[in-house]
């Protein structure tokens, strides 16, 4: 029986060895380029595609020359590939038209609102993080527990409530109710020659209920990843062997126990990073956060195609780069996930 | 191998064997589903949670006959009982336990006749997405080669976006209306169904009574849907439990921000982003009331959803 472990322990080890990095890197390089041109290619169909927008572009008691010759300006008359080409040359320069609701550039737009959406994000993981190490560390060191058993239930709470309507009920408690804080808008000032909502008292006061808001989903999905990695380091050697050595509690816990742990939970925070950017749409439009979460929503009722069109994609390649980087990030700390890439590839 | 076995685990099959058919009784039929039932039934937290979804669910399903009012029925509404809080009573007698909205509507109707759409949104919705999940995931296990490379790589890229974003980006493009929130939903949910009936149909297709059935030269198709698919099958009635929750949350969601259900069809969303309005003058019973059903509907659905997990997850059995 020893023997076939160690058979098999040989051939994980040699399957392990892979092709060299670099043809790992460039292929997943080449796969991340396709997904970008794929989905570009889904959103040009999606929203140029479907439904006309010269009904959109030119006023209805427009003649039909000055109609023709809109058509023809905006190029509306050529095959819908020559279309894409022409939108997939333009967006390689950065040009995804301008908007037809503000009259600027539409990428420009979006850059304009991305600070306020990335503050709010970075701030919504920074708070979710301080509160659900401590919870899911006690709930994993005592999962049998009341407390550790009323953390879980809590936390199935926290996946549970609907992002929108806890906004809503802390607008009532704290701004309408107790008064304490702001319901709306965002205030900014200036640190180090950067406008952020850190600079003062204010902008803090008003980026703290979205950004709780915003951080209560990923709050309860930490708390269950620690709780569950917890309970399984609790179980190995080195955690027993650090007791049985005399170590005290407090070093096991921060050393040994938490300090392996982290390394899926920051995993899983740089990756939730871009569905927390993804969800402030929901929050930004409860508080007027104005960021590009309420600017998409905005222009899908004001039907603002290349505002739509250019968030999308830039959504979907901030999506494809985090994704990348984290593969990239794993291949380096983990040589296994070189052959499993490149197995399911 | 094993050396050491729990004291009752080999205790109980020796007495099974040992008395034979002498006390029958005493040894419950155990059949696997039987089995996750007993052990099911020992969170109390999750039984509960069960009782309140058949609640819910029934409360959806007998709606007209249940609530003191017909929300969509213009006549029975008086716009002179509008926005009255909760314990008041109209001008022709009728009390409103959960008070009224802007246009006199009776909360408490509202919310069952909302949570009607939101649960049947949610349900239709999941079933599609289930049939189109099954059958990708059990193709992908059973024929493999690039018929899987291709299926697996387009479940990775739909999963790799989050949903919320893949939702809002097909409402942008469709259009607004029930039944493009409903394929919206499918299209969201489609991959995680594929994705796990494909792990556990991966499992199935390497066991010996499925090579006997290809053996057999039964047909492609049976061995797939009648042999794999109900072996394969516990771990997707989790996800599916999982997933109907956050489809309906997600359906809310939409809802409350104007691209879901129309407005003649409120869901309990739609119901919360119509009081939003009214609860920044502190009239909050309109939002709080639908939201607080919502949660219980989906925390209820997930807490279920737990308890399954832990009961069909082989790794925590004891």
């Amino acid at each position: 029986m020893a023997r076939d472990l160690l058979k098999d322990f040989h051939q994980t080890a040699i399957s392990a060895e892979g092709p060299p990095m670099t043809e790992v890197i460039l292929r997943r390089f080449l796969q991340a380029i396709l997904v970008v041109f794929a989905m570009s290619l889904f959103v040009f169909v999606g929203i140029y595609g479907i439904g006309n927008p010269v009904d959109l572009l030119v006023p209805e008691d427009m003649g039909p020359a000055a109609r023709a010759e809109i058509i023809s300006h905006l190029g509306l008359d050529r095959p819908l590939y020559i279309q894409y080409l022409t939108f997939l040359g333009n967006v390689l320069q950065g040009d995804f038209g301008n908007s037809f609701v503000y009259n600027t550039p539409a990428l420009q737009l979006i850059m304009s609102r991305l600070p306020a959406t990335l503050e709010l994000a970075v701030a919504a993981m920074i708070i979710s993080t301080i509160f659900a190490v401590p919870l899911g560390l006690w709930a994993g060191l005592r999962p049998k527990s009341i407390s550790g058993r009323s953390i879980m239930v809590g936390s199935i709470l926290g996946f549970s409530l609907p992002t929108f309507w806890v906004g809503l009920i802390l607008i009532l408690v704290f701004s309408i109710w107790l008064g304490w804080l702001p319901s709306s808008g965002r205030a900014t000032g200036t640190v180090f020659g950067i406008e952020t909502s850190f600079g003062s008292w204010q902008g803090i006061q008003h980026l703290l209920l979205p950004a709780f808001n915003l951080a209560l989903f990923k709050l309860a999905l930490i708390i269950r990843l620690v709780r569950a990695g917890v309970i399984e380091a609790m179980q190995m050697d080195y955690v027993r062997y650090a007791f049985a050595k005399g170590v005290s509690d407090r070093r096991v816990m921060l050393v040994h126990v938490l300090k392996n742990i982290m390394i899926p939970v920051v995993t899983v925070i740089g990756l939730e990073l871009g569905t927390v950017i993804a969800f402030a749409v929901v929050t930004e439009t409860i508080f007027a956060w104005p960021g590009t979460g309420k600017l998409i929503i905005d222009s899908i009722y004001q039907l603002d195609r290349p505002v739509i069109v250019a968030y999308l994609m830039i959504i979907v390649a901030l999506f494809v780069f985090i994704n990348f980087t984290v593969d990239m990030i794993y291949l380096i700390l983990d040589p296994r996930a070189r052959a499993r890439m490149v197995g399911t590839a | 191998m094993r050396v050491t076995l729990p004291f009752k685990a080999a205790a109980a099959p020796i007495a099974i064997e040992g008395e034979g058919e002498a006390r029958p009784e005493r040894v419950p039929r155990s059949s696997p589903w039987r089995l996750m039932l007993r052990e099911f039934y020992e969170s109390p937290v999750a039984v509960g949670a069960l009782a309140v979804l058949v609640v819910l669910i029934l409360a959806a399903v007998f709606a007209p006959w249940l609530t003191p009012q017909n929300p969509y029925d213009l006549r029975s509404i008086d716009l002179l009982d509008a926005l009255l809080p909760p314990g008041e009573t109209s001008m022709d007698g009728m009390v409103f336990h959960l008070g009224t909205d802007g246009q006199g509507r009776d909360m408490l109707s509202a919310m069952v006749y909302g949570l009607r759409v939101s649960i049947g949104v949610g349900v239709i919705s999941c079933l599609i997405a289930l049939v189109v999940g099954i059958s990708v995931g059990l193709a992908a296990a059973f024929f493999g080669g690039w018929v899987e490379t291709l299926l697996m790589r387009l479940v990775d890229l739909q999963l790799s976006m989050p949903s919320i974003l893949v939702a809002l980006m097909l409402v942008a493009i469709l259009g607004q209306g029930v039944d493009k929130v409903v394929l919206a939903l499918v299209i969201v949910q489609w991959a995680y169904f594929a994705r796990t009936l494909r792990g556990s149909a991966m499992v199935e297709r390497n066991k010996e009574y499925v090579e006997a059935a290809i053996g057999l030269d039964v047909g492609r198709l049976r061995v797939m849907f009648t042999h794999m698919l109900p072996n394969a099958l516990p771990p997707l009635i989790v996800v599916a439990s999982v997933q109907l929750a956050s489809a309906i949350a997600l359906e809310a969601t939409l809802s409350f921000l104007g691209l879901g259900v129309p407005v003649t069809e409120p869901s309990l969303g739609m119901l919360i982003a119509n009081g939003f309005q009214y609860l920044l003058s502190g009239r909050y019973w309109i939002s709080v009331y639908p939201g607080l059903l919502l949660l219980v509907l989906i925390a209820s659905l997930n807490l279920v959803g737990d308890q399954l997990r832990d009961v069909i997850n082989p790794r925590n059995r004891r």
